[in-house]
């Protein structure tokens, strides 16, 4: 099978003007939201506590901080980019054309991984302003945060594919994503809760993502990294077999 | 000419015992155009929808330039362009930009000059920096053809282009569809106005209940369902029509006091100046006249009768 390139390009090309149309915006929310992070966590209760594992409370949530914006933005971009067209009514475009669900997944998901792989590198130097960080393993740094990004545009289109409201489009993320990455050691070692909740802390599958990325920036992890990478690498694979399913069977896009 | 679009005892059932397309068989040549007539829900809509990909068949199959539309579709509907019958644009991009969209979607690379001369030819240059929801109804549906057309398709299924637009929109759109034709774009479309068909199509295909009860040159079925009928007002009741005007496809009403005349309106004569003489000559006297084209319900009702029989 051959992939339509210009068919996919035309879709992330669109995407991302729809983002540069209103980039400061897009920047502006999760900069501020950072900066206010890093004054209550940061300044306010990181004063108590000296440090974690021997890493600065400051800089240790640094990583958190990255992986709870690129988990928000990516499934917002990603859910919102495939509601609007349902919603419009331009969907129909992308049914009669000659793209299949491989070529509307890639346009859609890479636009959102690449948007929120954006706003995690600007909230990354903006901490450089707040806190020292030095990344012990910069190569695996960038693939947690694609792969990541990915995972969670994926899971954002489905939301997206699923969602019949701008309601809907907004629960999951509320009520799913932000307690999974609050919980999920974002602002803590999973290692500094009792020895129960750390056992269900790691039921939480962000736990593995967010504990990776801190490996990568200072060399410590709740969970090992390859249990990480398997994590994450499961996710993918069990959103894209979600997707086919969807385009297949046409179930809330041909309704 | 060959045939670009063969449809072959095409079916579609929605479960319910409904059958919203019943074995409809169908072969369209190259460079034709063809208006599916029928009433709402009368299957118009999903033997598009099928052909576009929209809608999946229970039965039958639909090739188009050869490939077939489930095994083939790619190829297939790169040929295809559709106009759909709800305006649905992004309301915040630009109209050219939504043009380049669809082109890229089609697999095409980008060309601005064929782009521009689409937008030229659909009266939308000067607005292609505009964001669609600034346009009116009419524009909006210019830009959805635009949209159709950017791919360059061989095929374009116009669905409903008059629904829901003023008289001077109506003729413009067959101003446009026109102009296709001389480009030699087959052109697919449904309509429930017997006079647009008649207007624009070669040849009429009428639709009811998911059937396709016959396909015709557009000049033959206007002849044989085209009809007119001349309604005479008399100034005093007739007993009955005088025996020497008894072969003149005229009858009378129960109360005497109207004659109906059905002529063609194609004939050479249609003997309303004939028949008129005669009435004066016999000291008939008119009170007033009218006429009334046979109109698609008519025409229906005598398809679904025949159908019947």
């Amino acid at each position: 099978m051959s992939i339509n390139w210009h068919g996919v390009w035309a879709i992330f090309h669109h995407e991302m003007m729809r983002f540069f149309r209103t980039i400061w915006q897009s920047l502006a929310s999760p900069v501020l939201s950072t900066v206010l992070y890093f004054v209550v966590f940061g300044a306010a209760i990181g004063g108590r506590i000296q440090s974690v594992e021997g890493v600065e409370y400051a800089a240790f949530i640094v990583p958190g901080l990255m992986m709870l914006t690129v988990l928000q933005q990516a499934v917002s971009n990603a859910s919102f980019g495939i509601y609007f067209p349902k919603f419009s009514g331009t969907i129909y475009e992308y049914l009669v054309s000659p793209v299949g669900w491989i070529e509307v997944t890639m346009g859609f998901v890479g636009a959102a991984a690449v948007k929120s792989i954006m706003i995690a590198l600007v909230i990354l130097v903006t901490s450089f302003v707040f806190v020292g960080v030095h990344i012990l393993h910069p190569v695996w740094m960038v693939a947690f945060l694609v792969l990541s990004s990915v995972g969670f545009s994926l899971l954002g289109f489905i939301i997206g594919l699923w969602a019949k409201s701008f309601e809907q489009l907004q629960i999951v993320p509320m009520m799913i994503i932000m307690p999974l990455v609050f919980l999920g050691g974002a602002f803590y070692s999973a290692s500094m809760l009792p020895p129960f909740w750390e056992g269900v802390a790691k039921l939480n599958p962000v736990l593995y993502l967010i504990s990776g990325f801190r490996w990568s920036f200072f060399g410590l992890a709740d969970v090992p990294v390859g249990v990480s990478l398997v994590a994450v690498a499961i996710m993918v694979v069990v959103c894209l077999a979600i997707i086919r399913w969807i385009f297949a069977t046409g179930w809330r896009l041909r309704e | 000419m060959g045939a670009i679009i063969d449809i072959d005892h095409l079916s579609k059932d929605y479960g319910s015992g409904t059958k919203a397309l019943d074995d409809v068989t169908l072969s369209i040549d190259e460079g034709e155009i063809i208006a599916l007539l029928g009433p709402n829900g009368a299957g118009k809509t999903t033997l598009i929808s099928i052909i576009c990909g929209l809608v999946t068949p229970t039965g039958g199959t639909v090739r188009v330039g050869g490939h077939d539309i489930r095994t083939d579709w790619r190829a297939a509907r790169r040929l295809i362009g559709l106009v759909p019958q709800e305006i649905a644009l992004e309301p915040f991009e630009k109209v050219i930009n939504c043009v380049r969209f669809t082109r890229g979607l089609y697999g095409m690379p980008a060309d601005d000059a064929y782009i521009e001369r689409v937008l030229r030819s659909l009266s939308l240059w000067d607005k292609r920096d505009a964001a669609t929801r600034e346009l009116s109804g009419g524009m909006k549906r210019r830009v959805l053809i635009a949209k159709a057309l950017s791919h360059q398709p061989k095929v374009l299924f116009l669905d409903e282009p008059t629904a829901g637009v003023d008289v001077a929109l109506r003729r413009e759109m067959w101003q446009v569809v026109g102009d296709l034709r001389r480009e030699g774009v087959t052109i697919i479309l449904t309509t429930h106005y017997l006079e647009e068909a008649e207007e624009m199509a070669d040849r009429i295909g009428v639709i009811a209940k998911g059937r396709l009860l016959l396909v015709k040159p557009t000049a033959q079925l206007m002849g044989e369902f085209g009809k007119k009928t001349l309604s005479i007002e008399l100034d005093a009741p007739l007993a009955a029509i005088p025996d020497d005007l008894a072969g003149r496809a005229l009858t009378l009403s129960d109360d005497g006091r109207r004659l109906a005349f059905d002529y063609d309106t194609r004939a050479e004569r249609t003997g309303i100046a004939r028949l008129l003489g005669d009435l004066a000559a016999r000291g008939i006297t008119v009170r007033d006249v009218s006429t009334r084209q046979s109109s698609l319900e008519d025409v229906f009702l005598s398809l679904v009768s025949e159908d019947a029989a």
